[in-house]
């Protein structure tokens, strides 16, 4: 795959697809690092420890390590012998919903951990969602001994009751956000005011591939893993082929750039990610900065947030990060949208059909598989990956309040 | 300033005032400060309440040097609790940042007129057209505190050519090198943030505030105001120890959002100017 030159700015032609973006952190025009001064230097203190650390073969090789005897690293893919037949189309998941804690976040976490820990930081702060990231940073934060605090939108508190419990079980304490819309983009505002003011003991473990330099590239770099991973695993089973397509879910867009990343420059795979229909950033969004960074927004015709809505706490976010702006800007990856009703109606049908409860958002990633299959997008016989980025035991509460509710005729 | 269209409310001061609008804050401040006065910067936000331009205009008559007005964002992420819930307040009011500029186009107090925005509602619209509403709004700066030195190329570009102050920040976490470029690339007068944290009010003034104060005024001649922590007239002297002025914000904020209306902005912003005149003279 060559790469082919964004249309509106100084790119330079040989830059890698997926590479080291450099220390203006920019993706074609998306990325930078849109800060208050007073967290600029602890953007440039982190940003050359990562490029350090990850050059580092000791850093590298702890990393793997961890990620192997704690993680549970490698995870296999599983080929879905039943739902293939019904589609047509060869389905393999990439199964991070059996990382430990049950999602790719794990990947992120022990790596920005290990960061904090080389830095001298021994507070770990995190936004969540879902909570999946929250339990992941609380466990990273136990294993390495930190204190953390992790910031959750009211709303989601609720949605997510057990999530909560979980994270304060690992010893972590969670702060509910009341401001604003009280989901994701207001935890990570508020994460963000924590850490102007904690900056000098505090790491800030960002929970995606957004935000600002270097937090893009290096969540990116830590959820890599997935991607050559499975891109080895692919050729294993696929007799050195690579797959047709190569999907995953995208919210801030961490497991579907980390699956991208194994493939965007080394296969001829069509990469698709999808977004929640209420939080469709790449359908509906425009140019803008928030969190530090330049991607596309849902905003209003004044420029003002708007509030991502769905089924899906850790979809929910009016943004995407700034190198799946790129990659949709160069034509590298697609982006596509699912919509409440399909999500559930995927969830429900990869657990009957292959014994597997997914997360609502990877189900995002299976619904689109499932509208697409047999189309010019995904044609019948072609192979396509599905990165299966969490499990769904914290969504079955959930699903069973919709699918009573709509049995009960009371439909949404 | 070619590009940009007339507003609606546009006073016929315009263009020829907007191209004087730089010099109208730093040479006003400049002068202020050699005759020996400490500058006071309330900052109110934007769109608050019905009676917020006659707020402004009260301040000005308070004894205030330069107004900050907030245009709300919805996603205020330097800002503390207080100008937060002023910005939710002002945003569902139906404010919007055309809105404010119009009205403040309509405003004549003598005072210079500083904004303060979100870069997002400037990216927006496009640096060159915001740019250019600004300053036929008749404001003379800009304070754009998720803009920091590396990324300011098109909005300074675009500014500078409206003939728009933009004002930056120096941090306390700002290291040597760095302040000197800030304060060389920065008009109107440096903002030193006086503590590490988000806006609001606090019961003293941190140590910071007189260290940035300390290491800003040796770097450079441009005036340098302090913000961000100082909320009593006690502290705005404190700290103008050294430093030449302040921008009192969260401490202003709440008492519109407790309902004193004008009249207890302009009573809290006096204060601050009895305070700073008679400062003077113990230093
Ligand atoms: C299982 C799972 N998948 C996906 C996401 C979305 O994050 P990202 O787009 O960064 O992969 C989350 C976030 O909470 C999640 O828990």
């Amino acid at each position: 795959m060559t790469q082919r030159g964004a249309p509106d700015r100084e790119v330079p032609p040989a830059a890698p697809l997926m590479g080291d973006p450099g220390p203006t952190g920019r993706f074609g025009e998306f990325g930078g690092r849109f800060v208050p001064e007073s967290l600029v230097p602890a953007c440039l203190e982190l940003e050359a420890a990562f490029r350090d650390a990850w050059g580092d073969p000791s850093f590298r090789a702890e990393l793997d390590g961890i990620l192997h005897s704690f993680g549970g690293r490698p995870t296999p893919v599983t080929e879905c012998v039943r739902l293939s037949g019904e589609l047509g189309v060869r389905v393999l998941l990439k199964r991070e919903d059996l990382a430990h804690t049950g999602s790719h976040k794990i990947n992120n976490v022990v790596g920005q951990g290990l960061l904090a820990r080389r830095m001298g930081k021994h507070r770990l702060i995190a936004e969540t969602g879902a909570g999946q990231h929250g339990v992941a940073t609380a466990t990273a934060a136990a294993l390495f001994g930190m204190d953390c605090v992790v910031y959750m939108g009211e709303v989601d508190t609720r949605r997510q009751e057990l999530n909560v419990f979980r994270m304060e079980l690992l010893g972590a304490e969670v702060r509910p956000v009341s401001s604003g819309s009280r989901t994701l983009k207001d935890a990570v505002n508020e994460a963000l005011r924590d850490w102007v003011a904690s900056v000098g003991d505090t790491h800030y473990c960002l929970g995606s591939v957004m935000g600002p330099h270097p937090y893009p590239w290096m969540v990116r770099e830590l959820q890599r893993v997935v991607g050559d991973e499975a891109r080895e695993q692919c050729r294993t089973l696929l007799g050195g082929r690579d797959p047709d397509v190569v999907v995953a879910c995208a919210g801030g867009g961490s497991n579907a750039a980390g699956t991208f990343a194994g493939f965007a420059d080394r296969t001829a795979s069509a990469l698709v990610g999808v977004e929640a229909a209420g939080g469709a950033a790449l359908t509906v969004g425009v140019p803008g900065v928030l969190h530090g960074m330049r991607s596309i927004l849902m905003q209003d015709e004044e420029g003002q947030i708007l509030e991502a809505e769905s089924i899906s706490a850790g979809l929910d976010y009016p943004g995407i990060g700034p190198e799946h702006a790129h990659l949709a800007a160069i034509g590298r990856a697609r982006y596509e949208s699912a919509g409440d009703e399909e999500v559930v109606e995927a969830f429900g049908r990869l657990a009957r059909s292959e014994g597997i409860i997914p997360a609502l958002e990877s189900a995002h990633a299976l619904a689109w598989v499932l509208r697409a299959a047999g189309t010019p997008a995904l044609p019948t016989g072609s192979t396509v990956l599905v990165t299966l980025s969490g499990r769904g035991d914290k969504d079955v509460g959930q699903v069973r309040d919709i699918l009573r509710a709509t049995t009960s005729g009371s439909r949404r | 300033m070619t590009t940009a269209a007339q507003p609606a409310g546009a006073t016929a001061a315009q263009p020829a005032g907007a191209t004087a609008a730089i010099g109208h804050l730093e040479e006003r401040l400049r002068q202020m400060r050699d005759g020996g006065r400490k500058l006071l910067v309330p900052y109110v936000t934007g769109g608050l309440d019905d009676e917020w331009l006659l707020t402004v205009e009260g301040l000005a008559s308070a004894g205030a040097d330069a107004i900050e007005i907030g245009i709300p964002f919805s996603d205020p992420m330097i800002d503390g609790p207080t100008i937060q819930e002023a910005s939710l307040r002002a945003l569902r009011r139906g404010t919007t940042p055309e809105g404010i500029l119009a009205d403040l186009a309509r405003l004549d107090t003598g005072t210079p007129l500083v904004v303060m925005t979100y870069y997002n509602l400037i990216a927006h619209n496009g640096p060159r057209r915001m740019a250019g509403i600004i300053a036929e709004a008749g404001v003379s700066g800009v304070i754009v505190p998720d803009l920091p030195l590396e990324e300011l190329g098109p909005w300074a570009d675009a500014a500078d050519e409206a003939g728009l102050a933009t004002v930056l920040l120096v941090a306390p976490s700002t290291p040597p090198g760095r302040i000197a470029a800030i304060a060389d690339r920065s008009r109107g007068f440096v903002y030193g943030v006086g503590r590490m944290g988000v806006t609001g009010e606090q019961a003293e003034l941190a140590d910071s505030a007189r260290e940035v104060a300390v290491r800003v005024t040796a770097v450079t001649d441009l005036p340098v105001c302090i913000g961000i922590g100082v909320s009593t007239p006690d502290q705005a002297v404190e700290v103008c120890g050294v430093a030449d002025g302040v921008v009192v914000g969260s401490a202003l904020v709440r008492r519109l959002l407790d309902g004193e209306g004008p009249l207890g902005a302009a009573r809290f912003v006096r204060s601050l100017r009895q305070a700073l005149d008679g400062g003077r003279t113990r230093r």
